[in-house]
């Protein structure tokens, strides 16, 4: 139990998956305008992630592990990945409306995000288990939609604020995420 | 060389068995959507202002089709698109009633209201608007910092250098954003044969409504008694009176613009029946390179 406890909140806080592994950093400035896109992004996150982390660990325990292949995971890691993002969206599409709604037009922005694929891999190289691999992957995801809101939040603030010329735009937010960023690292050693 | 053989068949049989249950979800999950949705969307604007009543053109497209909209739903559309629409769904297009502007019910601004205290805040107008209703004498008209300007989609308002918003009527297409994002309820929507409007909003007394802004109207009916169509009438409202014009009686006829004693009412010149319809080159705040542009959710 003790250990889940260390992922999870490792996860979150210690390593965040953006603010100190630096991943998705491109869905992390694009889609965090306001709280309500971000914390769309962060759901389908959540729901790709904990996905791809479970279906990628039996990829490479079951298939790569046994023939002796893994030297192909990330090329293997990336098909598992995008087909899956393509089927969730099909289904989702069908069966749920409202749900593709909400989340649909995230859906294949995640097909390419780094995040996804760096928590595949991060599963692998740490040796989790099955179990640990899924909570690895939904924890890291809260971390990213945390980041993510946190951002919009201020994004959000930002946008009624008297900002300098040469700052307006992707320069405030870059220098906004950094300073999270360092924020963030004064987690590390807590666990 | 028995590995890169194993590796390939690997490879290839991951590949081959996603591929396959794609291709079968894709039969089998598929989703019917009618193809004349795609159609009319392609002959909306695409802006997604909402000014239909619908949630985006998407969702006009989609209430079109089911017939719960007429072709001619879109106000921003300049009258073409209604007989394509009509086109695509083999119905014949109703053409819809003279097109509507913003006017704006202020005409204060710098020039014709003091500044009663500095304002040092969040340079946005309902920010402004919790502090004494902004920093201009009058406690009802333009708070000046240009919400409106900022909310237009098509770029047809600016902030003149008497900090008031001007509508560009050749770009103004009517959807009604700047009357929602107003604080002061300021801007109303009107058909563009109308010119003769009150630029004014103060519902304060006569004296002290000449104090606050030299344009104000002071609610003396001067305009109501010389009005040959019973169209300009001084309206009582719980919290004070203000004129207003019945823009269904009116005529244009400017008695009223030349009896007001306070130079409250105008007379616009004829406004063009056509709209310049230029799609909004913005910058697009948000995006991050990913080359997504299609799929983009940055950016509407």
């Amino acid at each position: 139990m003790n250990e889940y406890f260390v992922i999870i909140f490792g996860s979150i806080f210690i390593s965040n998956i953006v603010l100190v592994q630096f991943l998705g950093i491109c869905s992390f400035l694009g889609v965090s305008k306001d709280l309500k896109s971000a914390l769309g992004m962060g759901g389908a996150v959540t729901f790709v992630m904990a996905l791809a982390s479970a279906i990628s660990w039996l990829v490479y325990n079951y298939l790569l592990k046994r023939f002796h292949l893994e030297f192909l995971q990330t090329i293997a890691f990336i098909l598992t990945i995008a087909s899956l993002v393509q089927f969730v969206e099909m289904f989702l599409k069908k069966f749920m409306p409202p749900l593709y709604k909400a989340m649909g037009i995230y859906l294949p922005l995640i097909t390419t995000n780094c995040a996804i694929l760096g928590i595949a891999i991060l599963n692998i190289s740490k040796d989790y288990s099955f179990m640990q691999s899924v909570t690895n992957g939904i924890a890291n995801a809260l971390g990213y939609t945390l980041a993510l809101v946190l951002l919009s939040g201020i994004r959000e603030r930002l946008e009624l604020s008297n900002i300098p010329k040469a700052f307006q735009g992707v320069p405030i937010y870059l220098i906004t995420a950094s300073c999270m960023s360092m924020a963030f690292i004064g987690f590390t050693g807590l666990v | 060389m028995n590995n890169i053989i194993i590796a390939v068949i690997i490879l290839g049989a991951i590949g081959g068995v996603f591929g396959l249950i794609l291709s079968i979800a894709a039969k089998k999950l598929a989703v019917e959507t009618d193809p004349r949705l795609d159609a009319i969307l392609d002959v909306l604007p695409g802006v997604n202002c909402g000014a239909c009543g619908f949630p985006g053109c998407a969702g006009l497209a989609d209430a079109i089709v089911k017939g719960e909209s007429n072709p001619s739903g879109c106000l921003v559309a300049k009258g073409n698109e209604a007989e394509l629409i009509a086109e695509i769904m083999g119905i014949e297009a109703t053409i819809g009633e003279l097109r509507k502007v913003a006017q704006l019910h202020c005409n204060g601004g710098l020039a014709n209201t003091t500044e009663i205290y500095k304002y040092h805040g969040y340079l946005n107008c309902h920010a402004a608007i919790t502090q004494f209703a902004g920093s201009r004498s009058c406690l009802f008209g333009c708070v000046g910092l240009g919400d409106c300007s900022h909310a237009c989609p098509f770029g047809a308002i600016t902030m003149n250098e008497n900090d008031l918003p001007e509508v560009d009527y050749a770009l103004c297409t009517g959807c009604g954003i700047c009357v929602k994002e107003c604080p002061q309820k300021l801007f109303e929507l009107v058909s563009i044969d109308h010119l003769t409007h009150v630029r004014c909003n103060n519902l304060d007394k006569g004296k002290l409504a000449k104090d606050q802004c030299k344009v104000a109207c002071i609610s003396c009916g001067i305009c109501e008694k010389n009005c040959p169509s019973d169209a300009i009438h001084v309206l009582g409202t719980p919290t004070g009176n203000i004129a207003r014009i019945d823009y269904d009686k009116c005529t244009n006829c400017g008695i009223c613009v030349e009896k007001c004693p306070t130079k409250a009412i105008q007379q616009l010149s004829e406004i063009d029946p056509t709209i310049v319809f230029i799609q909004n080159e913005e910058e697009k705040t948000g995006c991050s390179g990913c080359a997504g542009c299609n799929i983009c959710a940055t950016e509407k």
